[in-house]
């Protein structure tokens, strides 16, 4: 990729190390929450569904200044995780975890839809043949949500890639820590000049969404026919 | 006092009915016998622990799965239930080997390869394991989840009408295994079904339900050989004779011996010397005062009238003992009057050998 500056080619594997890590730690916690609020009654379900949905409607900015607000170098959680070795403020972690949560409400609704349509009957029927409630849910409630649960990380990864607002009022824009693509397109855009940079990025940026589509296609394909196949 | 395979006390609320059951069954196959909406799947779901709100005490054997006073309720993985579903529920990611061998897996336990291989030659499945099960006929997937219950080594099958969703051929396809597994003996088994053929053919124990209550408790013969008893639909009214088989004629005609009167029925495939189960439809018989001459029927059964039961509407229903068992003969209350029919009354009862449809015949009694 020559074509692509040094900066540019930071900014890109920096949105993919963000991103990555983004959707491969919120898609556990999701897949939980989801099949929480697919198959379980408790009080307090709706401020639970409520919560997860909040970055949804916020603005980015909002949920930005809100994580400054509890993961700031100055505030406790925020200096006792730095204390633990985990900083997050001003931090490509700090990043990641914008883009999580800004990608966790679509991982959620994407998953939940797929643990809903999963028929019951058969998961009592994994109980009678002496499954327990882990292994049920292994076997049976997760394997036949995989296409819904491929989706849902897909959308997060690609949220996570494309996320701004949140990002930049958390974590600033600092080259090759916190520069992710959209701050570098932002950042090119801002001097005059660099728009053949910017214009770069936006095509790397296609390029990767078009990718993620494609394969989480392809894979949710693969895994609707080793359903249906004999 | 031996223990009871199976003993059932429940209570739960219902929409529209209020379940109150006490069943005790003795080794074989129990059917829970009623039209729907008469509490038999309730029954079997609190058995299988699919249903928490129900109180009262289910035991298998000396295992107890729930008693409500004491406070203990198995959870449904514990209770080691092999539950044969009416709709299969095989599992649509699984190949069908991956489905027989789904209990074991779960459960950690190690390969038994020859139990395994006894079960899938029983059930002759063995040219479908690597298939995936969505693409299953209904009687191939019926007789896969059946391997699914059995290879779950469970101390009780629950069935809960596993033929209803087939057309007949496939029916005659799978009775033959439960009527192998009750014959067997080694588990007990809990059957729900609202078709008195199957009650006939497969009973050990007949648990008839109406409105959540049982309204009759007994074996096979005893329960449908009772004029009093209706299982629903007058038309589905019909006693069970216990026979052996003594010959088969060349003609297409299987002769049978029923405490020594001769029984002709179409030809059933199974080797003389074997005793089988013969339900005749009440709607199928014919009273007779005197022996009849010159008739076509081939079977004709001296007996004495032991009971009248006459229905709200034009029929009766009339209970004879003959020397091959107890026969129930329906016919109007006219002819009732006319023949001057009543308890202790000699008649002779007259069955055509082709009204008796192969699906009436069952294997020996458990």
């Amino acid at each position: 990729m020559s074509w692509l500056g040094p900066e540019e080619w930071q900014a890109v594997a920096l949105s993919l190390k963000v991103a990555g890590w983004a959707t491969a730690l919120s898609l556990p916690v999701a897949i939980w929450i989801a099949h929480l609020l697919a198959r379980k009654d408790f009080p307090g379900k709706q401020v639970v569904n409520g919560l997860v949905h909040l970055p949804l409607i916020l603005p980015p900015v909002v949920t930005g200044y809100l994580l400054l607000l509890t993961f700031g170098g100055t505030a406790p959680l925020g200096a006792a995780l730095a204390k633990l070795g985990l900083p997050l403020a001003f931090r490509w972690t700090g990043a990641a975890l914008a883009a999580a949560i800004m990608g966790f409400p679509l991982m959620v609704r994407a998953i939940r839809l797929s643990i809903e349509a999963v028929d019951p009957k058969l998961e009592a029927a994994a109980a009678t043949l002496g499954a327990n409630r882990w292994s049920v849910f292994i076997t049976v409630t997760l394997p036949l949500a995989l296409p819904g649960i491929i989706a849902g990380a897909i959308l997060g990864f690609a949220k996570a890639m494309g996320e701004f607002g949140a990002t930049i009022t958390f974590v600033s824009n600092i080259p090759g820590e916190t520069r992710t693509v959209p701050s570098a397109i932002y950042s090119f855009l801002q001097v005059p000049g660099d728009e053949s940079a910017a214009l770069r990025l936006v095509v790397i940026s296609i390029i990767i969404a078009m990718g993620a589509l494609v394969a989480s296609e392809v894979l949710a394909r693969r895994v609707a026919k080793r359903m249906e196949d004999a | 006092m031996t223990q009871p395979a199976l003993s059932i006390t429940l209570r739960a609320n219902r929409p529209g009915f209020d379940l109150d059951v006490d069943v005790t069954a003795p080794a074989g196959l129990t059917v829970l016998f009623g039209a729907s909406g008469s509490g038999k799947t309730s029954v079997v779901d609190a058995v299988a622990g699919l249903t928490q709100d129900v109180s009262g005490r289910i035991a298998v054997g000396d295992q107890v799965l729930l008693d409500t006073t004491q406070g203990t309720c198995l959870p449904t993985h514990e209770r080691r239930i092999g539950y044969v579903f009416q709709d299969a529920r095989l599992f649509p990611h699984l190949t069908v080997r991956r489905n027989l061998d789904y209990a074991r897996r779960v459960t950690r336990q190690p390969a038994d390869p020859a139990r395994f291989n006894h079960v899938v030659e029983m059930l002759g499945i063995g040219h479908l394991l690597d298939r995936r099960t969505p693409r299953l006929s209904g009687g191939e997937k019926q007789r896969v989840a059946i391997g699914r219950a059995l290879l779950s080594r469970p101390q009780l099958i629950l069935a809960d009408e596993p033929l209803a969703a087939l057309d007949d051929p496939r029916k005659e396809e799978i009775l033959p295994y439960f009527e192998r597994l009750r014959d067997e003996g080694e588990v007990p088994i809990l059957y729900v079904t609202h078709s008195t053929s199957e009650v006939a053919r497969l009973a050990t124990t007949v648990v008839a339900l109406e409105n959540g209550r049982v309204i009759r408790q007994g074996s096979a013969i005893e329960v449908l050989g009772d004029p009093s008893f209706s299982p629903g639909d007058v038309r589905s009214v019909g006693a069970v004779i216990e026979a052996r088989v003594a010959t088969h004629h060349d003609d297409g005609l299987t002769e049978l011996n029923a405490g020594s009167i001769p029984l002709f029925l179409p030809r059933i495939a199974r080797d003389p010397g074997t005793s089988v189960r013969v339900r005749i439809a009440a709607q199928d018989v014919i009273l007779s005062r005197g022996r009849p001459e010159g008739i076509s029927a081939l079977n004709c059964l001296l007996g004495v009238v032991q009971g009248v039961q006459e229905g709200a509407g034009p029929g009766a229903i009339l209970s004879l003992d003959t020397a091959a068992g107890r026969v129930l003969a329906r016919i109007t209350k006219r002819s009732l009057a006319a023949m001057d029919l009543s308890v202790g009354t000699e008649l002779y009862a007259i069955v055509k050998t082709v009204a008796v449809a192969p699906s009436d015949v069952g294997g020996p009694k458990g």
